[in-house]
């Protein structure tokens, strides 16, 4: 997909021409226009997602349906067909699955997780981070507190420690149909404390202007004030983290599988492409890691740079 | 100045319990350890009577009020894994742990530094533009993926430095250090340069802002109006400001690279705590797996009281009000 | 270029490490041994390690026969069949300078079975143990034990003196908090004598100039485990070690083709199987609600068809794997060729068998497999799950490390599972016992599908007791063939075992994964 044709598409579809025009002329468009790197990031997130999510219609096969491999067409080679006809052209890995195809489904899980978590993470640390701020006192000693002991421990442990709880609570018959979802929370769960530094630091500066003493002193809802009022302001920081902390989730995810838990193999992620390619690496079949590897390095280095742009963009003093 | 430690101790103590808590309740989750114990040729009854024998029949909270009271004690019972006590362990295996983290600290704190510093300097050339991009691959390429490289070019095809462990080591009755044999000191390389590169991309986008904004302030352009030197101003004026927040932040992280090693250490075989850990999680040892967590905890809430206390010391404004110390 | 940069390499590492010394040999593997007491973990790692500092009476060679080592001699005594004579070898001095006497022999056994070790399921027939005099002990049975003598290759003989003198006359009870002195020290008659040990990290071992046998090549061994099959992998290739005991399958070809590296490889005494839920309850995962679908022989045989054994060979082991139709390793007493052989894949006769037996579209159900324990173990798995799919049987993988597939098997809570069995009695009633018996307290552990055939287990008890051997082993074929028309289990296949080591270094596979390394030998 060109340059031409994403800009022609976004035309297509867009809202009335001024929305546009201003969105164009905006400062934070403009450092956008201005720096290529961040379009080239822009387009290779949007290719990726794009790709992730139109898998089924775009993949030359179905990884994720075993019925459909042959085992014989393992380690086929990129760029050429196995015995029994069929083209790889990534080659295929160690269950005969087309490795181009298994990218496709697996960025989908990775991005699934990736972002689920990331807004897990937000909505939860955001709505603690109000609270901490707003309300001050006792509240906000026991969430901060509870944030400084989730912060000394690295994310990874953490993740770590939820999947393993999770996996003692729920039955082991259900551990495969849920290990989705127990993921997105152990990796949301081990991200939340930065969400709610940053707003609660934001919401207590707000609360002391005069807008919102005068709302208060009017007596508008407390919650009203919140979401109306003082949310609007934290959302820049909350963006950047974000961004950010998608391309952490992502890498997290991948960690979490090369420690061996996370999604079932039959329905891998990248990560777990990772792991099970590494094993590769000295056996001269490099496809199986090797372009794994690279879609998750690029998939994240591209949302790190859209984060750093946001960050530089979002914040005029640093320009 | 009293009222102010004894409340952090205290809060710092209440840390440390709930810490306890999770990592106790926690490992009880995880897995079965008896199943590790007993080989193929036990018995349902061999079973039961081994879980007796190991206290995993009590009530929930005895077995958590045994572990509070032994913990105190710097009592953390006997491996199930390798069988000999765990604090003896955790000790043993500190040295390579550390040792690999103030190396990494140090190669980041230097790079991190100098690019930092370098890229504010002259923030719109292009060499700052590949720096910066650069710096975000390092962030977007998972530590497993970075030492599994560095040890197929560096080890296998290239063979100039070891893949695994740490070489030499000297004992020095209470110490154990790689760092005075060439062999000892050739293994820390990949290891350490793998463990640094996140903290490195941290470090040196840390001095960059920072620099950047003391760059604007008053204080700089008149010095700069009073016809300082460019070097004097940089880093004379400027480099040492921003020094203060790098080298709190870098110390903050220090407990962070410590259990960040769990990866760097499986991947390089390095003798440290983090693979006794994964080791441990491998086949549920739950006494090693908890004193581990606790001794995280306990790392971070000393650096925490720490910093707090010296930044109490030298802010008045937080005298205050005394909590919430700025970090 | 690259073949010289590597013996260059050598050369350097040679004059650096080991000067002017080509016996000492750096032995990798996958995970250390986990305590250096005999007789507290019955583990094959540990026992591996520990064969090189403690001897047993009796020991297995590479072709799988008893062989002498601390017992010259060994026989039911004439008069008594209960009762086994061993005799000693003389001239035996323990590392500390101690005579190794039958009073040691007798400690030893004894504190084998006593209450806290791990190897007193070997002993459990053991009534009563007798110094005769120096050189003679006898082994009182609680009945006729005709194959006690395979029982004990892994059961170390430790000094009765040196043991009271430290306080380890007792195994260490380590839920209750214990140390103990012999899991870090050791005083055994083994060929090495241990000069330090770091767990995870390195261990130590010197030749023991005292031993009774001849010198070996070897005299100095660094053990160094390293966890991580890529690492320890590169570190052969690099030059950093000698001997790598845990190779991956894929990495054999690169390793054999790689100057200076040779690898040997040879089939292991251990069983790769699949097993089913056995009885008329609905299984837990299943879609089918109202019966068990793998209760009908017709099930079984249908996924039997399924299965291509030859394909997982070839792909997933990559040819290091000994495809099998019963579900014993070749070493195992009662194994036969006639019982070994299995159908060719048929899908399309699976298909109609599955039809037949009333489910033409197949059915749901987990599998569950360890993902850490055997040789690709997952890729097995999932390999079944895709050849599953084409008859219509839908599989959904549930895949964890042992630790948490162990509660799992031993609770009987799975209804289709991956499972490995070594026998390291070499006989079959060992597989009987555990896998076929109905499960109770005293057999049946392992028999996970809770399959029940009154018959079978009678003649299962029977051979424990049996004397004579030929009526013995028709029974033990009478069962392997009941056991193999009723599919009780799926045989995949018998693992190869893997050394990869320097070129000029000659070590032979052993079939229980317990290599000497005093049977090392140098040159081409």
């Amino acid at each position: 997909m060109s340059a031409q044709e994403t800009t022609s598409t976004i035309a297509a579809v867009a809202p009335p021409r001024s929305f546009l025009r201003r969105v164009w002329d905006s400062d934070v468009f403009y450092s956008f226009r201005r720096s290529p790197v961040t379009i080239l990031a822009a387009l290779v997130t949007l290719l990726l997602v794009g790709a992730s999510v139109f898998a089924p219609w775009i993949a030359p096969y179905d990884p994720f349906n075993p019925a459909s491999l042959n085992l014989m067409d393992g380690f086929t080679p990129p760029m050429s067909s196995s015995m029994s006809g069929n083209y790889f052209l990534f080659g295929s890995d160690h269950q005969g699955r087309d490795v181009l195809s298994t990218i496709l489904y697996g960025s989908r899980v990775s991005l699934f997780v990736g972002v689920s978590a990331t807004l897990f993470a937000i909505v939860l640390g955001v709505s603690l981070g109000l609270a901490a701020g707003y309300r001050g006192g006792v509240t906000d000693s026991v969430i901060m507190r509870i944030a400084d002991i989730q912060l000394s421990f690295p994310a990874i442990l953490i993740a770590l420690l939820i999947f393993g709880i999770a996996r003692g609570i729920i039955p082991p018959s259900r551990h495969e149909s849920m290990a989705v979802w127990v993921l997105i929370v152990a990796i949301g769960l081990a991200n939340w404390a930065q969400f709610a530094r940053t707003v609660r630091g934001a919401t207590m500066v707000e609360r002391q202007k005069d807008y919102v003493s005068a709302a208060r002193i009017m007596g508008v809802h407390p919650l009203r004030i919140l979401v109306r009022h003082i949310l609007p302001n934290v959302l820049g920081p909350v963006l950047v983290i974000g961004t950010i902390g998608l391309a952490l989730a992502i890498i997290e995810e991948a960690t979490l599988s090369f420690l061996g838990v996370g999604v079932p193999p039959t329905q891998p992620s990248l990560g777990t492409l990772i792991r099970i390619g590494q094993g590769f690496l000295f056996s001269g079949e490099w496809w199986i890691l090797f372009f794994p590897a690279v879609t998750l390095v690029l998939l994240a280095l591209a949302v790190n740079l859209l984060g750093d742009w946001l960050r530089d963009a979002l914040n005029p003093r640093l320009r | 100045m009293l009222a102010f430690i004894l409340r952090r101790l205290a809060q710092s103590i209440v840390v440390m319990l709930v810490v306890a808590l999770i990592s106790f309740m926690l490992f009880r989750y995880v897995g079965d350890p008896i199943a590790n114990l007993v080989g193929q040729e036990s018995r349902i009854s061999d079973i039961e009577e081994l879980r007796q024998r190991l206290g995993l029949n009590d009530p929930f909270y005895v077995q958590f009020a045994r572990f509070i009271a032994n913990a105190v004690q710097g009592e953390f019972g006997i491996s199930y894994r390798l069988q000999q006590p765990v604090t003896e362990l955790i000790v043993s295996r500190l040295p390579a742990t550390i040792e690999l983290a103030f190396a990494s600290a140090m190669i980041a704190l230097v790079f991190g530094v100098v690019l930092g510093v370098f890229t504010a300097l002259r923030p719109k050339t292009f060499a700052t533009g590949v720096i910066m991009t650069l710096s975000l691959v390092g962030v977007s390429l998972p530590t497993f993926l970075i030492g599994i490289g560095l040890i197929y070019i560096f080890a296998v095809e290239l063979q100039w430095l070891p893949s695994f462990g740490r070489g030499q080591v000297t004992d020095l009755g209470w110490w154990r250090t790689g760092l005075l044999s060439e062999s000892g000191r050739r293994s820390l390389i990949l290891p350490a340069i793998t463990l640094s590169l996140f903290q490195l991309t941290l470090i040196m986008r840390l001095v960059r802002a920072e620099m950047l904004e003391v760059l604007r302030q008053d204080y700089i352009r008149f010095a700069r109006a009073r016809g300082l030197s460019k070097r004097a101003i940089n880093f004379g004026h400027a480099l040492k400001n921003t020094m203060v927040p790098v080298i709190t932040i870098t110390g903050l992280q220090l407990g962070s690279v410590i259990a960040f090693s769990i990866v760097t250490e499986t991947v390089f075989q390095w003798p440290g705590v983090g693979s006794l850990f994964i080791n441990s999680v491998q086949v549920v040892d739950v006494p090693v797996m908890a004193a581990y967590l606790m001794f995280i905890a306990f790392v971070f809430v000393v650096i925490n009281l720490i910093v707090d206390i010296l930044y109490y010391a030298v802010d008045p404004r937080l005298r205050v009000h005394g909590i919430g110390a700025g970090k | 270029m690259r073949k010289l940069l590597l013996t260059a390499s050598v050369i350097a590492l040679g004059a650096v490490v080991t000067p002017a010394s080509a016996e000492t040999v750096r032995w990798a593997r996958a995970s250390d041994a986990l305590t250096l007491d005999p007789h507290s973990q019955n583990q094959g790692v540990t026992h591996n390690f520990n064969h090189h500092i403690y001897e047993t009476l009796l020991n297995r060679d590479v072709e799988g026969n008893l062989i002498p080592r601390l017992a010259t001699e060994w026989y039911i005594k004439a008069d008594d069949p209960t009762v086994w004579v061993f005799k000693l070898r003389e001239g035996v001095k323990f590392h500390g300078g101690q005579d190794f006497t039958a009073e040691d022999v007798v400690f030893s056994l004894n504190r084998a079975r006593s209450d806290k070790s791990n190897m007193r399921q070997l002993h459990a027939d053991v009534a009563d143990v007798i110094a005769v005099d120096d050189l003679t002990v006898e082994v009182k049975m609680s009945g006729p034990s005709p194959l006690y003598p395979n029982n004990i290759t892994n059961t170390f003989i430790m000094d009765k003196g040196w043991s009271e003198e430290h306080d380890v006359v007792e195994v260490q009870d380590f839920g209750a908090g214990e140390d103990n002195y012999a899991v870090r020290n050791a005083n055994g008659t083994g060929p090495y004598v241990l000069q330090s040990r770091q767990p995870d990290d390195r261990s130590v071992l010197a030749w023991f100039d005292g031993h009774w046998d001849e010198k070996p090549a070897v005299t100095e061994i660094i053990y160094l485990p390293i966890k991580e099959a890529a690492t320890r992998v590169a570190a052969l290739l690099s030059g950093e070690v000698d001997i790598v005991q845990d190779v991956p399958v894929q990495d054999i070809e690169r390793l054999s083709s790689t100057a200076g590296v040779k690898v040997e490889t040879g089939p292991e005494n251990r069983i790769i199987y699949f097993g089913y839920k056995f009885g008329d309850a609905p299984l837990k995962s299943s879609n089918v609600t109202d019966k068990n679908p793998f209760n009908d022989a017709k099930v079984r045989e249908a996924i039997e068809l399924a299965v291509d054994r030859e394909a997982i060979k070839r792909v997933v082991m990559r040819g290091q794997s000994v495809p099998a139709g019963v579900a014993t390793p070749p070493f195992v007493n009662g194994w036969t060729p006639e019982l070994d052989a299995f159908p060719a894949p048929d899908v399309a006769k699976a298909k109609a068998l599955l039809a037949e037996a009333g489910y033409p579209d197949g059915f749901t159900v987990t599998l569950d497999t360890p993902n850490d324990r055997y040789v690709n173990d997952e890729a097995i798995s999932q390999a079944i799950v895709g050849m599953l799919g084409q008859i219509g049987i839908k599989v959904t993988l549930a895949s964890r490390p042992i630790a948490q597939h162990s509660p799992i098997i031993l609770n009987s809570d799975t209804d289709f599972y991956l499972l490995g069995w070594g026998v390291p009695t070499f006989d079959s009633a060992y597989i009987f016992n555990d896998l076929v018996h109905t499960k109770d307290g005293k057999y049946g552990a392992y028999n996970v599908g809770l399959y029940s055939n009154p018959e079978l287990d009678a003649k299962i008890q029977s051979l424990g007791t049996e004397v004579d051997l030929d009526k013995r082993n028709a029974t033990i074929g009478e069962i392997w063939k009941v056991v193999k028309e009723d599919r009780v289990l799926l045989p995949i296949h018998n693992q190869v075992l893997a050394y990869a080591m320097k070129d000029n270094i000659n070590l032979a596979v052993h079939p229980e994964n317990q290599p000497l390394l005093n049977t090392v030998t140098y040159g081409e």
